[in-house]
């Protein structure tokens, strides 16, 4: 039944990347055109940017102020499912992904103390797998993602509890360079 | 250029050599374990001026000690101090209730030579059970005592020591960016680690091969998980498997021609076996789930393994050339972890009992009964000892890593710590070859 969903859910990908990239060939002037038909001129689109709306050409991954600085999803104890809050911030990873196809972005799973070690490395590239799955959905190449996990080898947080383990069960967006 | 600089920063990163580890493994004894036969070990007779390098019947009564079946005499309690069978007086043996009387003494044969006679003596009987001589240069006497410690240990028990072995593990200590693993190898009583890698990265799951020559492991050092053989002599080491996604949880199969891994090349964690020689790899499940931590059976027969196909971690057995998995642990919501006892009767396991504590137990495959025998919270990494009846795992002490030995009864035999940061992941050797 798994499989079944899963396959499902690839052609899915297939079929959005498909879609995105007959859209990705037009030109950056192109999308500033119906950006302007939802209502702004370039400073109004600007601004969009800012209240998290419109594209993110030319928007730099550097700047600690876009959306694409949040880096870090969490998860539920045992759980690999994305949040939907958390989805918002996918969704501005996967349009910048999708606008730059050269960019490329490391997936990295990571998981709470508790448990056998490999088992927990299985646990964490299945959330790095799920964030991957979200991501191809909205039109990122799967060239442009690989996934990695550590389990619970690489704490962000050094604690024995349910502080540091919520902190630690996490998938980390990494920009190669970053 | 950039590849090339990266490359030189990777070697120094992760440095390979066999090296003495200054910080070592401190090891704390428990107390007053019920049930213990009393034994007295006399401090052996030596002549010199000049002290042995290693203290001999210490290491011996640490040893007994250690294994939970054995409750030595404190020195200070002995009426006297016989080197000889000559010079014992047994009673002042039995008024202590001490049944049985260890003694010895070393000489010097030569410049870096001793000679160590040791006799193992019924005080009820007033007779010897064992006598020997065993010859040793300095750097072998640790390993000697092992050896009279096993010989002790076998002819009141009826049962082979296993105080002659080794053990690996992975040490953490620092923190964020300067994180640093090693693999560390020393004596099952913690004494002379030697460092065998070193990393910025983690290290993970150590697994002996059977002649206990050779070591494979989990390395992330290219910032993904990669399987490696390494030579314990020479240090030289070979990668065994690099595929994209997981490569984890290596087991040495009991001929010593494969090793069974995890893999998630195919999309999901499934078991496979690699055959050494050519690397050539046999698919053992396929499903949707995490299907990692194979272990052999020691007849070589079977693989038991963890899967969470039944929504979370049981332990499941397989042909070791694949088939239908059978489950082997319904109670409780998680069991994983396993490793096998030495005589295929029984498993170790990591299990998370009610109250959410991970815990040690041990399972039963005739009986499929599961006995959880450490107290948690955070128990893992069962390793058997090569005789089956000791166990090390990790555990957690104030907030570190330690790591535990227990008998498999669960009595407690000791902690070992290292003295900065965390040790885990402890796996017994094989025994030695002679």
């Amino acid at each position: 039944m798994r499989a079944t969903w899963k396959s499902l859910m690839v052609a899915g990908a297939v079929a959005l990347a498909t879609g995105c990239s007959s859209m990705g060939s037009k030109t950056g002037g192109d999308a500033a055109i119906e950006d302007r038909g939802i209502g702004g001129t370039q400073d109004e689109m600007t601004q969009g940017i800012g209240i998290g709306s419109g594209s993110f050409e030319g928007m730099s991954i550097d700047d600690p102020n876009s959306p694409l600085a949040q880096r870090v999803i969490y998860f539920e104890f045992d759980s690999s499912e994305v949040r939907s809050a958390d989805r918002d911030v996918l969704n501005n990873h996967a349009r910048y992904l999708a606008a730059n196809p050269q960019a490329t972005i490391v997936l990295e799973g990571h998981g709470d103390e508790r448990g056998s070690r490999e088992y927990n490395i299985g646990l964490g590239e299945r959330r790095a797998q799920s964030v991957r799955q979200i991501l191809e959905l909205q039109g990122v190449g799967s060239q442009q993602l690989s996934t990695v996990s550590y389990g619970e080898e690489k704490p962000a947080v050094e604690g024995h509890d349910e502080s540091a383990w919520a902190q630690n069960r996490r998938v980390e967006l990494i920009y190669p360079g970053q | 250029m950039m590849k090339f600089l990266r490359a030189i920063l990777l070697a120094v990163a992760t440095s390979l050599a066999t090296l003495p580890v200054q910080a070592a493994l401190t090891i704390e004894i428990s107390q007053g374990v019920e049930g213990a036969v009393p034994i007295a070990v006399v401090p052996f007779g030596w002549g010199a001026a000049q002290a042995l390098p290693h203290d001999v019947s210490a290491i011996i009564g640490a040893d007994l000690q250690r294994s939970g079946r054995f409750a030595p005499l404190p020195t200070q309690d002995m009426l006297s101090q016989p080197t000889d069978a000559a010079q014992v007086n047994y009673r002042d043996w039995r008024v202590l209730g001490v049944d049985n009387l260890v003694i010895g003494k070393v000489e010097a044969t030569g410049p870096d030579s001793y000679n160590i006679r040791f006799q193992l003596l019924d005080v009820l009987r007033g007779r010897q059970v064992v006598g020997m001589n065993v010859s040793a240069t300095g750097a072998q006497l640790r390993r000697a005592a092992h050896h009279i410690a096993d010989q002790i240990y076998e002819a009141l028990t009826g049962e082979r020591g296993a105080f002659n072995t080794r053990i690996a593990y992975v040490t953490a200590t620092g923190s964020g960016k300067s994180k640093l693993y090693e693999m560390q190898v020393a004596d099952s009583d913690g004494y002379g680690p030697l460092s065998i890698v070193r990393s910025k990265q983690p290290l993970m799951s150590p697994t002996w091969s059977p002649d206990a020559q050779r070591i494979a492991y989990v390395s992330f050092e290219k910032r993904r998980a990669e399987i490696y053989v390494q030579d314990m002599r020479t240090g030289n080491r070979t990668m065994a498997a690099a595929f994209s996604g997981i490569n984890g949880a290596p087991s040495w199969s009991p001929d010593g021609t494969r090793l069974a891994l995890t893999l998630s090349r195919d999309g999901n964690p499934e078991i496979y076996v690699m055959r050494l020689s050519d690397n050539s790899l046999t698919r053992i499940t396929q499903s949707p789930a995490i299907d990692t931590e194979p272990v052999w059976s020691p007849d070589g027969r079977s693989l038991v393994f963890t899967s969470d196909r039944a929504g979370g971690p049981q332990l499941y057995q397989v042909p070791a050339s694949g088939g239908q998995a059978q489950r082997l642990t319904f109670e409780g919501s998680y069991n994983a972890g396993a490793d096998f006892s030495p005589d295929g009767q029984r498993l170790a396991l990591v299990h998370r009992d009610a109250g959410g504590r991970y815990r040690i137990a041990v399972y039963e495959l005739a009986t499929r009964r599961l006995q959880v025998i450490s107290d948690g919270r955070f128990d893992e990494s069962p390793s058997f000892a090569p005789n089956g009846r000791m166990l090390l795992y990790a555990s957690q002490a104030a907030n570190r890593g330690v790591l535990a030995g227990t008998s498999v009864d669960g009595r407690v035999g000791q902690t070992l710590k290292f003295q900065q940061g965390d040790v885990r992941e402890p796996a017994w050797s094989p025994y030695l070859p002679r």
